[in-house]
């Protein structure tokens, strides 16, 4: 299931509203908490777990095959561009898993191309996209022209 | 109604849908088009949209040309095997040669790709694929989407393409509705690059409970690529080619990493290996063309998906299932055990989550494989699509009529799901479909093909009165009853979208029959979808979320049409363990080594069906 929301720890925020993919984390009207109105269009992403600030949100297997007492917790941190993870099995076993989700600074890698010089007419009439061939190889090798090696229509043709 | 009307009027560039394909386009778009008005309306959130919104562990198509790993021409032979010899080699060559561009681009962006310690290369799985750790693979390309577009509109259900009513199949932007406020949007554009989702959920999935949602692609994935552009009268190409996936059982995680970086392999209920033995059969069906396992064993040439499948579904049809991935072996190397875990907690947290739940360990038992429910979509591992025009240098003339991805609509270009026979664009692929599409949709403007577009006030409210109808019917007839949602004069749309699975179940091949269909059944099936076509006019929506699944049902259910129409064209079994025509069990080189393409008439709905060419480029030997 997709996920459900602890009644003593949301404070209605909206983040998981805000991000959820299949537009399934709503407010209640009464309650003024967020909660999963359709558990059979959640597909356990997690996105709205990660964004919840009070680690409000969890995740309850699928009623259809997952038994009780499980859990997969998780904290994404973007300050330290890490992901962390603990699986508790039904069993009592934990496992924990910490992985990077990014090498650089949110965003600043990233050019403005309305700012890097416009492509010139011979680049609008080759093949070649932005950064092209630079950023095809990238080793100081002979540079791939995005000629094909000769493709020709070969036999087998059939209508 | 008190909904307002909102129009953004004197784009260039409209993107629908931003998931890779989409966002692809709008980054690439603004270098191409410095001086253009770039739009992305989106239907959920950027940062979290589209099918890779919960992360992704590996990029499945990385050619490695810069260490010599991989050219584009053999990227061509490797997904012309796998599908059974039908795709379009010069699409696949075009995006097989920029796409090591692409992610290079990424790790630039901060994409944690891991690298081999040994050689320093990017770590293989496979030999396309490279493993990432890829948990903010979208927020990441989400980022250099909003840095090139002017506007990005999140949560916007585009509903329908607006087309030129001053020139005959010219595109004219879009209309849809904001899922929070209701509103109608509508967006005047000279181009629209469509990067809209394939279909989850049309046929009936395994789980039909609370599981439902654990589809293998993305339950928000409604078909809308296809349901927008049929709609449209574009034309679509090999919509019968749809994907059946062997995966771990009930979370549908993915085994990628597991057969080709951890070496597990599959066995039967008694712990044989079983694939072999079904290959003598299987050939006979196909033909060496398509199953040569001693050529295989000698070269890389990989034995076709849908083939092995097929020996995955004929073993646990003949009583020696379950069928297992052997992990046990692997799991006691504790790096490997991480990577078999990260896989999932990458890009399919519900399989953890099952485990957790079930007290699997793989290090102590061996999890259970099985085929998912058939699935419609165009980026992963299979060919369906809109019809497009490939790059000026290589396209023979039945492709190519102008601009790189655009479809038969003047001025619609498609990336990623939306475009037909490029399979094995996964993600990577798919965002450079986007970037080619938008190079060529800025050329389109820049030529002038886009000059005096005229959309039509009565084209607009047209469309508007059409988006809120089912909003109008919920509160016309719902005080007729009590309560409940049983009502004589209209279903709702999980009432509607049963009945769609149900039938595309049983009449087009789903899981229930075991992938089987016939001539027969699939004219029933076109009956039953015409009954439900008529009854969709009267579907209810009792708010805007719900009018929201009333038009991702209408997609799924255009989608669904043109699938069981392209099954009833190709009168052969192309791709046993996609599904089996069990009139014509046999691949039939001689009269359908063609790729086909249908028109719907956005007039009459009528489906013209026709065979077009499929010609080889690119030659047999590496």
């Amino acid at each position: 299931m997709p996920t459900f929301v602890y009644m003593t720890r949301c404070d209605g925020c909206g983040h998981c509203v805000d991000i959820c993919p299949s537009d399934i984390m709503h407010i209640d009207k009464t309650y003024r908490r967020a909660y999963n109105i359709e558990p059979n269009m959640c597909w356990e992403c997690y996105s709205c777990v990660k964004a919840c600030p009070q680690h409000a949100i969890d995740v309850r297997g699928y009623a259809d095959f997952a038994p009780l007492g499980h859990s997969v917790r998780v904290d994404r941190d973007e300050e330290k561009g890490t992901i962390a993870w603990r699986i508790k099995f039904r069993n009592g076993t934990e496992k924990d898993f910490l992985s990077p989700i990014t090498t650089k600074p949110w965003g600043q890698a990233i050019p403005q191309l309305a700012e890097v010089p416009g492509p010139s007419q011979e680049m609008r009439d080759s093949q070649l996209l932005y950064n092209e061939p630079k950023y095809i190889r990238m080793d100081d090798g002979g540079l791939h022209t995005l000629e094909t090696n000769g493709l020709k229509m070969k036999k087998g043709v059939y209508y | 109604m008190a909904y307002k009307t909102i129009v953004e009027d004197g784009i260039d560039i409209l993107v629908v849908g931003a998931g890779l394909g989409g966002t692809g386009a709008a980054w690439e778009a603004r270098f191409w088009g410095q001086d253009k008005k770039i739009v992305i309306a989106e239907k959920a959130n950027i940062d979290r949209s589209g099918a890779v919104a919960q992360g992704l562990y590996a990029i499945n198509c990385y050619m490695g040309t810069r260490w010599g790993e991989n050219n584009p021409e053999d990227h061509v032979r490797y997904a012309r095997i796998d599908l059974m010899g039908l795709v379009r080699e010069d699409l696949l060559f075009d995006m097989a040669r920029h796409v090591d561009s692409t992610v290079h681009q990424f790790e630039e962006w901060g994409l944690p790709i891991m690298r081999n310690p040994k050689t320093g290369t990017y770590l293989r799985e496979g030999r396309w694929q490279i493993m990432i750790h890829g948990e903010s693979y979208k927020p990441i390309v989400a980022e250099a989407a909003k840095k090139s577009a002017d506007k990005v509109f999140n949560r916007i259900c585009v509903t329908h393409l607006l087309m030129d009513d001053s020139k005959e199949n010219r595109v004219a932007g879009a209309v849809g509705f904001n899922v929070r406020t209701g509103n109608y949007h509508v967006f005047k554009s000279k181009t629209v690059i469509c990067g809209a989702g394939g279909a989850s959920n049309i046929f009936k999935p395994r789980s039909v409970g609370e599981g439902s949602g654990r589809t293998w692609y993305a339950p928000w994935s409604s078909a809308s690529a296809y349901g927008l552009m049929i709609e449209a009268g574009a034309k679509m190409t090999q919509m019968e080619n749809r994907i059946v996936l062997a995966r771990f059982k009930d979370g549908y995680g993915p085994v990628g990493a597991y057969f080709l970086h951890l070496k597990t392999y599959t066995q039967n209920g008694l712990g044989e290996e079983y694939e072999s033995k079904w290959f003598p059969e299987l050939q006979k069906m196909v033909g060496k063309e398509y199953l040569d396992p001693e050529a295989s064993h000698l070269t890389h040439r990989p034995i076709p998906t849908c083939l092995r499948n097929h020996a995955l579904i004929s073993e646990v049809n003949a009583g020696r299932g379950p069928i297992h991935m052997v992990t046990m072996h692997a799991f006691q190397d504790p790096h490997l055990e991480e990577v078999g875990w990260e896989n999932f907690l990458g890009m399919t947290v519900g399989q953890a989550v099952l485990w957790a739940a079930t007290d699997v360990d793989p290090k102590y038992e061996n999890p259970e494989l099985t085929t998912s429910e058939p699935y419609v979509m165009g980026s992963h591992a299979t060919c369906s699509g809109a019809w497009c025009s490939g790059p000026e240098d290589i396209s023979p003339p039945e492709y190519f009529w102008g601009y790189n991805r655009m479809t038969t609509i003047e001025g619609l270009f498609g990336a990623g799901d939306a475009v037909g026979g490029t399979p094995h664009a996964f993600s990577s692929g798919s965002f450079t479909e986007g970037r080619l599409a938008a190079k060529a949709a800025c050329k389109y403007i820049d030529d002038g093909k886009a000059e005096g577009i005229v959309v039509s006030d009565e084209q607009i409210s047209r469309r508007r009165k059409e988006i809120y109808t089912p909003l109008e019917h919920y509160k016309i007839y719902r005080n007729e009853i009590v309560a409940g949602d049983v009502n004589p004069h209209y279903i709702n749309p999980k009432q509607g979208l049963d009945r769609l699975q149900k039938l595309m179940d049983e009449y087009c091949g789903g899981v229930t029959v075991s992938y089987m269909t016939n001539e027969k059944l699939l004219h029933i099936g076109l009956k039953k979808l015409k009954i439900l076509e008529e009854d969709l006019q009267s579907i209810a929506a009792k708010d805007i979320h719900e009018l929201l699944r009333a038009w991702e049902l209408k997609h799924r259910h255009r989608a669904a049409e043109c699938v069981t129409q392209h099954t009833l064209f190709r009168k052969e079994t192309r791709w046993p363990g996609y599904y089996y025509r069990g009139d014509a069990m046999k691949v039939d080189d001689e009269n359908w080594h063609v790729l086909t393409v249908s028109r719907r008439d956005p007039n009459t709905g009528e489906y013209t069906m026709e065979k077009a060419p499929c010609y080889h480029l690119v030659g047999e030997d590496e």
